[in-house]
């Protein structure tokens, strides 16, 4: 599976939302996308890429765009 | 408007000598203090009835509100769509609860200050992490209690966690043994309120006799002291007790309120909590609540550079404290350091700790 296939099914998995939804999604945007949901994707994505991120690349991963800028700084390009 | 994104970038969060801190809140609130002014009507009002003018003024002159206000009225400095969460006050049952809205920008504040507070305290960035609390705290995600506001607020250091606590408040011994046997050898961050940590581990680990290796581990608790001092716990014992039974050295409590989230106050290894520089504490003399001096006892007052969607930059607590220095603690971080006393007569009880009521011994 691609790393974009991946980094996608992470949002679907942790916010419930279709596909189509994903690439235009920002925080609190929808009601799965809090605090707590935004902590299950961080998790689902460190998993999934084998990283660790800083806590102000957590705090900046504030949109599904944004998170393709930090993901690249942990060499992960999708 | 407010650079939030510069701040954090240029200010760390304990190296603003007296007068820089003193530039910089100034400057900061009275900005915060005219947003407010402009979007909050209730805020107008209050300013408009104490005609406060911004001229030659520095933070301490801004006006404060009583955390009670925020229990009569649902302020808030933006428009009610762009509200993402309600967090709410712990408070015991019967009592009204302080609603205080957050948006984005106030929501990514708390985060960064949260941040910049805590990692002054554990070794690295991101640490395997022990909550001592139940996960169901966190169940009703859209209105937070102060409680599972604070417990999300420290998941963010913790890489891989652990709530050590069922439903029912019961110990997962087999869980913890197994969580402790993926991360030997690491540091880990443990959390939790100091009542329920008290009462339900430590206590636990003394009558199942169980000892844990967290040496060279940190545990943060908060959410006070009075329900623990009515046990006649006392702050040595709590700490000698994690040290017999853990291992652990590095124990930090630390002073908060959901009026101004995240912006905690953390103990230092000399038992001194200590005021960052994106916040800061001024004790007020409850006979005319004029500046109290060092080591003079007083109403605690509260400013915080976070709160842009709620006037609460500048609060008055129902505590009282005592400052003890500025800039001068021997743990080497710029600022005040001060000590809780206690609450004021007649305040209502409240704290994450205090105003945890154990269903279980009934």
């Amino acid at each position: 599976m691609s790393n974009m296939q991946q980094y996608v099914n992470a949002f679907m998995e942790a916010f419930g939302v279709e596909e189509s939804a994903v690439a235009t999604l920002k925080y609190q945007d929808v009601e799965a996308w809090d605090s707590v949901g935004h902590m299950q994707m961080i998790s689902i994505l460190e998993d999934v890429f084998d990283i660790m991120m800083d806590i102000d690349d957590i705090i900046d991963f504030g949109s599904f765009e944004k998170g393709k800028e930090v993901l690249a700084k942990y060499g992960v390009s999708v | 408007m407010i650079d939030y994104d510069k701040i954090f970038d240029e200010i760390k969060p304990f190296d603003l000598p007296r007068k820089q801190k003193e530039e910089f809140l100034t400057d900061t609130l009275l900005k915060l203090t005219n947003h407010h002014y402009q979007n909050c009507p209730e805020y107008r009002k209050i300013l408009d009835a104490l005609a406060f003018g911004q001229k030659n003024k520095t933070y301490s002159d801004i006006p404060f509100l009583p955390v009670r206000i925020f229990k009569e009225f649902n302020m808030k400095s933006v428009a009610q769509e762009n509200v993402v969460k309600l967090m709410t006050s712990s408070g015991t049952t019967g009592q009204a609860v302080s609603r205080i809205n957050v948006d984005r920008v106030t929501s990514v504040n708390q985060s960064k200050v949260m941040a910049k507070i805590v990692s002054s305290f554990i070794s690295s960035a991101r640490v395997p992490m022990i909550v001592i609390d139940t996960d169901s705290v966190l169940k009703n995600r859209n209105m937070f209690s102060a409680r599972g506001g604070a417990i999300l607020g420290f998941t963010m250091f913790g890489k891989d966690k652990l709530f050590a606590l069922d439903e029912n408040m019961q110990l997962k011994e087999d869980e913890l043994f197994r969580f402790l046997d993926k991360h030997r050898g690491s540091e880990i961050l443990l959390f939790g309120f100091t009542f329920m940590i008290w009462s339900h581990f430590c206590n636990e680990l003394k009558k199942r006799g169980l000892k844990l290796n967290l040496g060279g581990s940190v545990l943060i608790h908060g959410g006070g002291w009075k329900k623990l001092a009515d046990s006649a716990v006392t702050r040595q014992e709590f700490k000698d007790t994690l040290k017999e039974y853990c291992g652990i050295e590095k124990v930090h409590d630390y002073y908060g309120m959901v009026e101004q989230a995240s912006s905690i106050y953390m103990e230092c290894d000399y038992g001194h909590l200590h005021a960052s520089s994106y916040s800061d504490i001024i004790i007020r003399r409850s006979s005319d609540f004029s500046v109290a001096g060092v080591g003079e006892a007083g109403i605690i007052q509260a400013v915080s550079i976070s709160p842009l969607s709620y006037p609460g930059h500048s609060i008055l607590t129902e505590d009282k404290g005592v400052m003890l220095g500025e800039d001068d603690c021997p743990c080497g971080r710029k600022g005040k350091y001060f000590e809780i006393l206690g609450r004021v007569a007649a305040a209502e009880v409240r704290g994450c700790s205090d105003t945890y009521e154990n269903k279980r011994a009934n």
